[in-house]
């Protein structure tokens, strides 16, 4: 039997000194902006090494945020699993809703650290957004939010939620007005701004440092996970599952398994109608390896290079590539990744909120359905871990209209 | 091997004056004008044009082009119709250049697109977002076929980085003058000249040139920057015009009097360092 008292403490492997994992990744990005990257990473080395930063990070971890977040079995649902064994790690229950808040606190911090005054993210359901918001509430820091036209009006309520905390939402009016484009607009103000300013990025994706450094500000989900799944069960799970749009809560628990070889790890992609309708945001289904903000990875785009527009009904996953690391872990087999459809989804969001009393972030409920494929084939024996990455307090109004519980007019 | 852009960057060095490098995007508004506007540009005096690859996602593009770009997608525009513009911008006389983002040439395939621009009497490509560390393939590609690699440097570079880069490049050095991202300004960054200075010092003995780019789109603004760098690049202030002009024909009179005005500030330009 493995415990965790077998094996060193345990960090995740480190790109390359570009960037790299394996041929992905790396630094596609303006010269002007090289200066702050490596600003950036140099810090971020200088942090982790610093028992005062980590202590304070700790610190906020447990007293702000709720760390250690719980893992609940989830007996009921499991009998629409193929009576597998589900635990899920409770990320939803952090404060603001999500995993996000992991790498939030790191940055922020890492930014007054860097003596940066003023703080900008991108946001496509706004979950990255109010974390960012909450953050620099906290810490007293300037916070600029972009995000797509088209998404403010779908997560109306996250704009209200982020200007609240003080930030200030920018509609992004250019390109597809969703969270490409946000980032775009966060890259051109970065390199306008960046001697004041830190962009806060929010998933495993951009240009090295970005993938290493959210992933490792969202280690302590996994190495928290793997710790109680060993407490509960005496054994470590048979497969980790998570939901992949730019990859980072499924970073978050695959990186403290990638060294035990028996667990399978499993990213569901969000498929959309279907990864062969075009009508997907699946970019390791569907997608082809290409450069796309700043890294090199696999990108829905057209036999020009031209990006091309990704759907799906979780504006989080909704998103036309994927951290570089993923697509390294594809390549390599270590992570499996499959698509999960907008139906699929919606199915796994109604089953936990019924059989659990859990209302999932319908991204999560991707991470849920392919749980129960998982089950199916791996059979009641099996212990799944699911990455519940965020709270679906957010998504009423899309579950509401989904399932026909409103009228037109969004009356009940 | 000597380039059309290293000749007439050598021909403008020896007159005593800098060179007058304009943008458009390839297929803006479509392909056929595009090869119009970019002719009333050479007419008004650009000695190099920029063709434009147009890429859905230009990170460090201000509105003017951003948009300039989308109408050329929006028309349907190809890396087969950039390298036909390329072609007829070539037959004008004045140097072809292509300005791309990596995504597309690296989907063309590098060293096709190389081979493919070299037959098309290109001289070489800017690629704002590929930085020497990445850009094996490419040094490879643009060796074998002749071409001039064309890279940035910013006021935030190291020295280091400086001596990187310019060892790197090809034909010239884009200095950009600000922090920030294409589109016309008030006045001419501070910032500019110091870089420059930076990154001939930077470059050493080789009289590798250095054009200056961002903001700059008034004759005046053209003067200034003359003064002190061996060529002055202009994107928004054209793809600007075009946006304002009512039909084609109004375009490239608006472009062909905007050309004649930027090259008459370069030409009255006081050069603080003949070199």
């Amino acid at each position: 039997m493995t415990t965790a008292s077998d094996r060193p403490e345990a960090a995740p492997a480190q790109p390359d000194a570009l960037g790299h994992f394996g041929r992905y990744g790396g630094r596609f990005a303006p010269e002007a902006l090289v200066a702050a990257l490596d600003e950036v990473a140099e810090a971020w080395e200088k942090a982790r090494a610093d028992a005062a930063f980590q202590q304070e990070l700790a610190d906020l971890l447990r007293d702000y945020t709720g760390r250690p977040s719980p893992l609940t079995e989830a007996r009921n649902f499991a009998e629409h699993a193929g009576g597998a064994r589900i635990l899920l790690k409770r990320e939803d229950l952090n404060h603001t809703g999500s995993h996000k808040i992991n790498n939030v606190l790191g940055q922020a911090l890492l930014t007054k650290r860097m003596g940066k005054t003023r703080v900008i993210a991108e946001t496509g359901a706004g979950q990255h957004g109010v974390a960012t918001a909450t953050a620099c509430a906290l810490l007293g820091l300037e916070c600029v939010i972009y995000m797509g036209e088209e998404d403010t009006r779908r997560q109306a309520l996250n704009v209200a939620r982020m200007r609240m905390l003080g930030a200030e939402v920018v509609p992004v009016t250019i390109g597809s007005r969703t969270l490409k484009d946000a980032i775009n607009e966060a890259f051109r103000d970065w390199v306008a701004n960046v001697d004041r300013t830190h962009y806060l990025f929010g998933t495993v994706a951009g240009p090295h440092p970005f993938p290493a450094l959210v992933r490792d500000l969202h280690f302590v989900v996994g190495a928290e996970a793997r710790e109680q799944v060993l407490q509960r069960t005496g054994r470590l799970p048979d497969a980790v599952a998570a939901c992949v749009g730019g990859g980072s809560n499924a970073m978050a628990i695959f990186a403290a398994f990638i060294p035990d070889a028996d667990v399978a790890l499993y990213g569901f992609e969000a498929g959309g109608d279907g990864a062969e309708t075009g009508r997907t945001a699946a970019s390791i289904t569907a997608g082809s390896p290409g450069v796309f903000h700043g890294a090199r990875t696999y990108v829905l785009q057209d036999e020009h290079g031209q990006t091309l527009p990704s759907h799906s009904i979780s504006a989080g996953l909704d998103y036309p590539a994927v951290g570089p690391e993923h697509a390294h872990l594809a390549d390599t087999g270590r992570a499996r990744y499959e698509p999960v459809t907008d139906a699929e989804a919606m199915e796994a969001f109604r089953l936990l909120c019924r059989t659990e009393g859990i209302i999932p972030a319908i991204e999560s409920a991707h991470a849920l359905a392919g749980a129960r494929r998982l089950g199916e084939r791996l059979g009641p024996d099996a212990v799944i871990l699911v990455n519940l990455s965020g709270r679906g307090d957010k998504d009423v109004d899309t579950a509401a209209a989904y399932f026909g519980l409103v009228d037109e007019e969004g009356q009940a | 091997m000597t380039t059309a852009l290293q000749t007439r960057l050598a021909e403008t060095r020896a007159a005593g004056r800098a060179a007058l490098i304009g943008y458009l995007p390839a297929g803006f508004p479509d392909p056929d004008s595009s090869v119009r506007i970019i002719r009333a540009m050479v007419e008004g005096g650009c000695d190099v044009v920029e063709v434009g690859l147009p890429y859905s996602d230009p990170m460090m593009d201000g509105p003017t082009i951003q948009r300039a770009a989308d109408t050329a997608l929006a028309a349907g525009t190809t890396p087969a119709d950039v390298l036909r513009v390329v072609r007829a911008t070539a037959d004008t006389g004045a140097a072809a250049l292509v300005m791309s983002y990596w995504n597309p040439i690296e989907r063309y395939g590098a060293d096709r697109f190389a081979a493919d621009l070299a037959a098309a009497g290109g001289s070489g490509v800017i690629t704002p977002d590929l930085l020497p560390e990445e850009a094996g393939e490419w040094t490879a590609a643009t060796d074998a076929h002749g071409l001039d690699r064309i890279f940035l440097v910013a006021p935030s570079s190291t020295d280091e980085r400086l001596r990187l880069t310019t060892a790197a490049s090809g034909g010239f050095v884009y200095a950009a003058s600000l922090m920030g991202v294409t589109g016309t300004r008030e006045q001419v960054a501070g910032t500019a000249e110091k870089l420059v200075l930076r990154t001939r010092e930077a470059i050493g003995g080789t009289g590798l040139p250095v054009c200056v780019g961002l903001g700059i789109s008034t004759g005046a603004q053209a003067a200034e920057v003359a003064g002190y760098a061996d060529g002055v690049i202009v994107g928004a202030g054209f793809c600007k015009r075009v946006l304002d002009a009512p039909d084609l024909d109004a375009a490239c009179a608006a472009v062909r009097s905007f050309a004649e005005e930027l090259a008459e500030g370069i030409r009255s330009a006081e050069k603080a360092d003949p070199r």
